[in-house]
């Protein structure tokens, strides 16, 4: 158990130290941006639960400067985390915030979007965002004012651009290639690769050390993943987790636990095994190697046996 | 009935805006013993007006997760020891908008110890069960579930997908059927199950309640039970229950919702062998 331990202190203190929880001052003010390639930048957020004190600033996010202007990857889980991302953006550049991209419907990587209002950038997002927000905005908003209170909280942004299939935005001396997702994490979700660096942004469909969160789709999850990395890309910036890893074995540590999830969940519902007792029992083998493992597992096992009884 | 059934999507409707914490109404987790005690005489006595409820510890029990891991979909155990002296069970979660959640009757093919099903919890509660016996005494048993926004979380992402194959069935025996013996049996159904706290994607508005709120099962010509449903059944309902296979099968189901949609199936049972 003690070898099981270390692995855990491991993930937290070794593999990612800026995910490390900031004790007793307000997140958002210690933490910092990483240039991970040339002219890209990403905070990446603590393995938390949102919370009066993070803000929701829990998900890496981060911008790209172009030739032409500049694109934010992903905007914040509030308004004062996205307000937060938008000084830093001008502390390093004046050109234009011309692209937010809304990789998906989850509060922690859209609320941000409203602080970028005033430069009124092309809001981009999966077809399938508009539908989901309209679903689900309201309520996650109401969550999230009663966390932070509503000075901090956002409003719901909407796509002004929906990507069907594919895109290219082309910030002048490099182009990002958009793909939009069938139903994997959620139903609405956005990757990009950056043409000139080659790093991959595939957003909630990239986990990192914290425990993936099944909302969509298992199998979606396993195909669209197997597109990741028929991708090529080499690195990747993680929806969580740290600000980049390489690409292969992080892909390999979530299909490992999504595969596990998919083949345990099924023999419990073959064996006759209770959904009550599948969700203290399946994928456990995979307790010490995520963090917030117990948080998120039962639910994750309640929506894998949803979706594979009716198999 | 009637008037409970009104009472109860009065309720439903009126909290689609006590979501809100700081309503009136809203119950919450920190409500103490006595407002929810208050909070339950109030309820029976709506449900079974001025009849005695005695506690039990052994006619029935109930078994919930303390804390539920998806608000949607909690999974329901009740246990029935003393299963011939029961012909029914009421199921109620306190703190629900629409408390009445389920009321079961069982008819002479069923084999009473053992039933789950899957409910939607909206805050932290008390949930009841209310085992009705054969000489018409009321014995209840009680468990303290922490859970929140289960009526009022969206489900899927859209109307449209969440109705697709609406009234298809699935039904999945264990065990061997012997003469005399109970079979088990899991009644699964496509249903969205609508509890009108959701918000429609569409017409910024909410969709409108949208539940099974009739289904018998029977074998043969024997009925197996009869449940009334209600908003906090869980999407896609998934019923476990027990049957004695007597005779020849097949098993039907007949679903009606409050919507005025049918269904009926039926399924071929494992019969007696010997």
């Amino acid at each position: 158990m003690t070898g099981l331990l270390s692995r855990r202190e491991a993930v937290f203190g070794g593999l990612c130290l800026c995910c490390l929880p900031t004790l007793g001052r307000a997140a958002a003010e210690t933490f910092e941006m990483r240039e991970v390639g040339p002219g890209i930048y990403v905070r990446c957020g603590p393995h938390e639960e949102a919370s009066a004190r993070n803000d929701d600033a829990i998900a890496n996010i981060g911008f790209i400067v172009g030739r032409d202007g500049v694109l934010v990857t992903e905007s914040g889980g509030s308004l004062a985390d996205g307000a937060w991302l938008r000084a830093e953006i001008r502390k390093r550049t004046e050109k234009p915030i011309r692209h937010v991209v809304l990789t998906h419907v989850h509060p922690d990587h859209c609320f941000g979007a409203a602080a970028f209002a005033e430069d009124k950038p092309a809001f981009i997002g999966h077809h399938a965002l508009r539908a989901a927000l309209d679903a689900r905005g309201d309520y996650y908003r109401q969550r999230l004012v009663d966390i932070l209170g509503p000075e901090k909280a956002g409003s719901v942004v909407y796509p002004t651009q929906a990507v069907t299939d594919g895109a290219e935005i082309d910030l002048g001396d490099r182009t990002l290639r958009l793909t939009a997702h069938g139903t994997a994490h959620t139903n609405c979700d956005l990757s990009m690769i950056d043409t000139a660096s080659g790093l991959l942004f595939p957003a909630d469909l990239l986990f990192v050390n914290r425990v993936p969160s099944l909302d969509g789709s298992l199998l979606g999850w396993l195909r669209e993943a197997e597109r990741l990395k028929a991708t090529g890309a080499a690195r990747a910036v993680p929806g969580h987790g740290p600000a980049s890893v390489d690409l292969a074995p992080a892909l390999a540590d979530l299909t490992r636990y999504l595969g596990l999830l998919r083949d345990e969940t099924r023999k419990a519902i073959a064996e006759d095994v209770p959904i009550e007792k599948a969700v203290q029992t399946v994928a456990q083998s995979e307790r010490d190697r995520w963090v917030l493992f117990d948080a998120y597992n039962g639910r994750n096992v309640t929506q894998a046996f949803k979706e594979l009884e009716w198999e | 009935m009637k008037t409970l059934r009104s009472l109860a999507l009065g309720l439903a409707v009126s909290t689609g805006l006590a979501l809100v914490p700081a309503a009136g109404f809203a119950a919450g987790a920190s409500d103490t013993d006595a407002e929810r005690q208050a909070r339950w005489t109030e309820i029976a006595t709506s449900i079974f007006g001025d009849r005695k409820i005695e506690p039990t510890e052994s006619l029935i029990k109930v078994d919930a997760p303390a804390r539920a891991m998806d608000a949607a979909l909690v999974p329901i155990t009740l246990t029935m020891p003393e299963k011939d002296r029961i012909k029914g069970v009421h199921f109620i979660i306190d703190d629900n908008p629409s408390p009445y959640a389920a009321h079961f009757t069982f008819g002479p093919a069923a084999d009473p110890g053992e039933l789950k099903l899957r409910v939607r919890i909206n805050n932290y509660t008390n949930v009841h069960a209310v085992a009705e016996t054969t000489d018409g005494q009321l014995y209840e048993a009680a468990k303290f579930v922490k859970a929140s926004g289960g009526c009022s979380a969206p489900m899927g992402m859209s109307d449209e997908e969440a109705m697709r194959g609406m009234g298809d069935m699935k039904m999945k025996f264990s065990g061997d059927a012997q003469s005399g013996k109970p079979v088990e049996a899991t009644l699964m159904i496509r249903h969205p199950n609508f509890s009108g706290m959701q918000m429609n994607q569409v017409t910024r508005d909410y969709t409108p309640a949208r539940y099974i709120n009739k289904l018998t099962v029977s074998y043969g010509d024997a009925n197996v039970f009869t449940m009334d449903g209600d908003i906090s059944i869980s999407s896609n309902p998934v019923i476990n229950f027990a049957f004695v296979p007597k005779g020849s099968g097949p098993i039907k189901v007949a679903a009606t919702d409050n919507q005025g949609g049918q269904w009926q199936h039926s399924f071929t049972a494992p019969s007696p062998s010997n």
